[in-house]
């Protein structure tokens, strides 16, 4: 079987399992939104600033959310074993890590419309005409870059004990880049504090250089890492 | 040079009297000993003051030295893990200096942290900049912290080699991300960090009797390091042996 067959498979399967047990509209949404709220606690409510930071404040949520996303991701497959039975059965290892992202990856964009949405409703954020371009491409690579390293890192945790706390400390210093990258490339994008969209694409090369990076370090390394 | 080192290389047996030290060791031990109080003696007496830093410049005696040490550190490391993932160079003895690096690694990159910070207050008025250097320095930290978890999931000592080393290069991969992302992101504060090349010749030699006490202070200290881990792992292996003993007898 081709590696995209399997990619292909397994990305099915994990849409399957969540679009039955409604994990991520039931409780990840309504935790992700809860989260924006929070920082408008924070952020005593002041509609200018929270305009001015929304762009980050969303990225950084969705960054949140990657944390518990990932690890219901991998709770399904260590939960009976699937993951080792996987390997047993000879599936390609780097066609387990493509399919995982990129069902990763799909959910994530589902969170972040919705984060976006949030965005727009409690922050009063502005799209600009002249942005959308750009902001879709930031939308496209920073969501695959958060996917391929949520993959890699989510699976390298997966067996472990305390895998919990784990995760967090070894994900966010490497998302860090994406997290600058992402907010500035949607400030430009927004317009916010008069930047202009031409002043985020070379944030986007960052972006996809990151992804591009992750994707193809991932696809090599899965196998050793999921090894147990 | 003999590439080929055979996978699980046994350590001489260790007495309690001298655990993990040989000859060489005591004497690098001695050695590094004498240089750091050589270091005390330039760093703290010998060397003048500096005109606008005043006696704050000293902090750069152990400063320097130390992120030095800590880069030399995880260049080692991740030299050590591409060799454990080379077939051709496969044993566990990298991983071993690889993890004993990055321990010492740690310890030097958190001093380093520290007395930059006493540096930063003393010469910029402020403990910290959203620098380039100084965050890729604090998410080297962090990641090397990271790492040493890693390092003890568990698992077959083939299995924790192999973890680790992925995760050493991948660290390789995402520390220039983050420097050049940090970079764009703030490029007005470059010109904050320290210009070399002001200091007076005692000085200078000051910085480089520091340099070389705690290169001597790391190789030190990675060999005991690397030592007590390949003990470990001996433990390891023989602690499974004599349960299996145990209950061998016992039916």
């Amino acid at each position: 079987m081709s590696t995209w067959r399997i990619a292909r498979l397994i990305a099915a399967k994990d849409l399957r399992v969540e679009w039955r047990s409604r994990v991520l509209i039931n409780q990840v949404l309504p935790f992700a939104t809860l989260v924006m709220v929070m920082f408008a606690f924070a952020l005593d409510n002041n509609d200018r600033v929270l305009t001015r930071v929304a762009p980050g404040l969303v990225w950084l949520a969705t960054m949140f959310s990657l944390l518990v996303v990932v690890q219901r991701t991998f709770a399904v497959e260590t939960a009976d074993g699937a993951l080792d039975a996987l390997q047993v059965a000879g599936v390609r290892p780097g066609g387990v890590f493509l399919g995982k992202a990129l069902a990763l990856a799909a959910q994530l964009a589902a969170l972040e419309l919705v984060l976006m949405g949030a965005a727009v409703v409690l922050y009063r954020t502005e799209f600009q005409a002249g942005g959308v371009v750009l902001l879709v491409t930031t939308y496209l690579a920073a969501t695959t870059g958060l996917a391929f390293v949520g993959t890699l890192y989510g699976g390298l945790a997966a067996g472990a004990k305390g895998r919990e706390t784990l995760l967090p400390l070894l994900m966010l210093p490497v998302v860090a880049p994406v997290l600058i990258g992402a907010t500035r490339a949607t400030e430009a994008a927004l317009g916010t504090e008069g930047a202009t969209p031409s002043d985020g694409w070379p944030w986007i090369g960052l972006l996809t250089l990151f992804a591009a990076l992750f994707g193809v370090g991932g696809t090599m390394a899965f196998g050793s890492l999921i090894d147990e | 040079m003999n590439t080929m080192t055979p996978p699980t290389s046994t350590p001489a047996p260790a007495s309690p009297k001298h655990p993990t030290s040989t000859r060489f060791t005591r004497a690098l031990g001695v050695a590094s000993l004498v240089g750091i109080g050589w270091l005390v003696a330039f760093g703290l007496f010998l060397s003048p003051n500096d005109r606008v830093h005043k006696t704050g410049v000293r902090i750069l005696y152990i400063h320097v030295p130390s992120a030095w040490l800590a880069y030399l550190a995880f260049g080692v490391t991740g030299i050590a893990s591409g060799l454990y993932l080379w077939k051709r160079t496969r044993s566990l003895m990298w991983d071993r200096l690889a993890g004993a690096s990055a321990e010492v690694g740690v310890l030097f990159m958190g001093i380093t942290l520290v007395s930059g910070s006493l540096w930063g207050r003393i010469s910029w008025g402020t403990y910290w900049t959203w620098d380039a250097r100084l965050t890729t320095t604090a998410f080297l930290f962090v990641t090397y912290i990271g790492y040493l978890a890693v390092r003890d999931l568990g698992g077959t000592h083939q299995q924790r080699a192999r973890r680790s080393a992925v995760m050493a290069l991948l660290a390789v991969l995402e520390v220039p991300l983050v420097h050049y992302s940090v970079k764009w992101w703030r490029p007005l504060h470059q010109n904050e960090t320290v210009e070399e090349g002001k200091l007076s010749g005692l000085m200078l030699f000051s910085l480089f009797v520091g340099i070389i006490s705690f290169t001597l202070l790391y190789v030190w200290l990675v060999m005991h390091r690397q030592r007590v881990l390949a003990l470990n792992d001996q433990v390891d292996d023989r602690g499974l042996d004599v349960a299996l003993a145990a209950r061998r007898e016992e039916s």
